[in-house]
């Protein structure tokens, strides 16, 4: 399966992929109102200091922690893709107690979001890939267990 | 066509369900199910009272699990007696099952002292189905009038008190401890968590408990007396270790399971809350009553029983609780040197042994966690990190470049 990975040597911290993501995710059409004097809630994180930065999301992993950890079974995984049903995630934090990545956080709301790899929204494909300005971010299939 | 039985119906049970079918479509699976409804997520009996979710979200799996994954369900039906010779669980409507491989994921049940007087206590509930969590919803009405005691300063009682806080006139939790959640924070954390709590109005009587029930007047041990018109009686749970043990299977204050979740009774499995498994950071068996634990070993013994050959050797004590939007999250074992870091509301601490992440609590700032849980669980020695967790928020940058391409940069 597909995944998005980054290449930490070419990631410039900019944090343009964050923004892509809340774009993304946000359901508006028009970037300026999406974004723009609001504090943004995405769902990709750079990491790091100075020196080096790279940015992190969901692993989509083979055995999720997070799919057995939560306490609301709203999390779940299909064809490949860990998920979130935000209508029944009552904001308890376990999946961040056990995501091994670091790569859930709440949104603005208090309920949990992550990377669904932009398959539902309307990107169609990560958008956090899309918008690298140095390719430092790649949707690709790589090698290993499913 | 192998023969699967599972006494209970939680969340160790659908673990069960789901490690067998991934391993065997063709089985025949029962379910005893004690409780006379479809699993359900037994962590929000609490956030329904307080109305952040109802019983139609509360649903553990979909609506159709139990026939997509070929299980018959007997609702409403106990197993009263495991036979390991004949391979048989008796049934109290007389029945029998007859099994090839069989899961006791029996949970645990309310531990009620036997306190002077209880009897004359009319609306008096524990707090551990969603039927206590409908029944306290019918007692305390919509008046807004009831004083509610809770008998129990611990997770579920204090998750109880958040529940019914706009339901209630007035809440008063006792515990015989000298602090709140006791079984998981230090003295210095449950201040801040006690503070917390009293601002959002929930008394607290701690070092002192009920030792009479008259009507509705408590007598603590203080000598002080307690008036109120409901009663929560939330001071511990017993695992439910009956039935392996009277058919001879070892037991302690779970039933004793190894990494395979194997019981000592041949071709008998147990997972959840009913079980003693091992905590791999504190190197000895251990009740591990969360959800995650049961759901981790259900499946680790529905994968077994299929034929699979799986462990289970990195399971951890580990708690995310909050109240009134002030978070905290434990985990593993406090024991070595502690280092804490402080700022306002927000105080982490970590413990640390042999050069390992032992244990943290950490209150306030839960970002990013799950990071230090994998140290503990891992057993990754500190010294091969960037820096210490103390350091610095919870970060992937704490491992070194290498380990990073290695975690991130594939498939896991
Ligand atoms: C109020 C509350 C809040 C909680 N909050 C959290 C939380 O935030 N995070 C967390 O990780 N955990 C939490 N827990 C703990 C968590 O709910 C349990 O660890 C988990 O549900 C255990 O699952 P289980 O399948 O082992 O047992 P259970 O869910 O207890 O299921 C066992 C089932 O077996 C049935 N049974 C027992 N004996 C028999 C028999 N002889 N025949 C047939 N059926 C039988 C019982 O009726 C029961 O339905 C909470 C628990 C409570 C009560
Ligand atoms: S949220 Fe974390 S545990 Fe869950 S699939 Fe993604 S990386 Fe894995
Ligand atoms: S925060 Fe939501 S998604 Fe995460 S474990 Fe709790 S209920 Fe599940």
């Amino acid at each position: 399966m597909k995944r998005v990975y980054v290449n930490e040597e070419w990631c410039l911290g900019c944090h343009l992929c964050e923004y892509n993501c809340a774009f993304a995710n946000s359901g508006l059409e028009d970037m300026v109102l999406a974004l723009k004097g609001r504090k943004i809630f995405p769902r990709i994180h750079v990491e790091g200091d100075d020196r080096i930065t790279f940015a992190v999301s969901c692993r989509h992993c083979t055995d999720p922690l997070c799919v057995k950890s939560c306490i609301a079974g709203a999390i779940s995984k299909r064809d490949g893709v860990v998920k979130i049903d935000r209508t029944k995630c009552v904001g308890c934090l376990t999946c961040v107690l056990v995501c091994p990545y670091g790569a859930l956080a709440p949104g603005e709301d208090g309920i949990m979001q992550k990377c669904e790899l932009c398959l539902e929204n309307s990107c169609g494909a990560p958008a956090c890939v899309t918008g690298c300005p140095n390719k430092a971010i790649v949707y690709e299939e790589r090698g290993g267990a499913e | 066509m192998k023969r699967y039985v599972i006494i209970g119906n939680g969340t160790a049970a659908v673990g069960c369900i789901e490690g067998i079918r991934a391993a065997d479509r063709e089985g025949a699976i029962t379910v005893v199910s004690g409780e006379a409804r479809p699993v359900y997520s037994r962590p929000l009996i609490s956030y329904y009272l307080e109305g952040k979710t109802d019983l139609e979200r509360m649903k553990y799996r979909s609506d159709t699990f139990y026939a997509d994954n070929g299980c018959q369900v007997l609702y409403g039906r106990k197993a009263t007696e495991i036979d390991p010779a004949q391979k048989t669980v008796q049934l109290d409507d007389g029945t029998a099952l007859a099994y090839d491989k069989l899961c006791v994921a029996a949970g645990s049940r309310s531990f009620v002292p036997p306190f002077a007087g209880l009897d004359s206590v009319k609306d008096r509930f524990t707090f551990i189905t969603l039927d206590d969590a409908l029944s306290l919803e019918q007692a305390l009405g919509t008046g807004r009038d009831k004083r509610v005691l809770i008998v129990g300063a611990g997770l579920i009682g204090l998750k109880c008190a958040e529940g019914i806080i706009d339901r209630a006139k007035s809440i008063t939790v006792c515990d015989l401890a000298d602090r709140v959640l006791s079984s998981i924070l230090d003295a210095e954390c449950a201040a801040v968590v006690q503070q917390h709590l009293e601002a959002h109005g929930i008394a607290f009587m701690l070092s002192d408990t009920a030792v009479k029930f008259d009507g509705g007047c408590a007598e603590m041990k203080s000598g002080r007396n307690v008036e109120f018109d409901v009663l929560v009686l939330a001071v511990g749970v017993r695992a439910n270790t009956e039935l392996v043990k009277a058919a001879g299977g070892s037991v302690n204050r779970g039933i004793i399971v190894n990494e395979k979740l194997e019981t000592d009774l041949p071709d008998v499995y147990a997972a959840g809350d009913c079980t003693e498994g091992f905590d791999a950071s504190l190197g000895d068996r251990r009740v591990l009553a969360i959800l995650p634990n049961a759901y981790a070993q259900g499946q680790t013994a529905g994968t077994n029983m299929a034929g699979g050959d799986k462990v289970l050797d990195n399971a951890i004590p580990m708690n995310s609780i909050g109240f009134f939007r002030l978070h905290m999250m434990t985990a593993g074992s406090y024991t070595g040197e502690m280092t804490e870091t402080r700022n306002g509301q927000t105080l982490r601490r970590f413990f640390v042994k042999d050069g390992l992440l032992k244990g943290f609590m950490l209150i306030g700032d839960t970002v990013r966690a799950g990071i230090y849980t994998s140290l503990i669980r891992d057993r990754i020695p500190l010294e091969t990190l960037e820096f210490g967790p103390a350091a610095h928020e919870a970060t992937s940058a704490m491992y070194t470049r290498e380990t990073r391409r290695k975690k991130y940069g594939g498939v896991v």
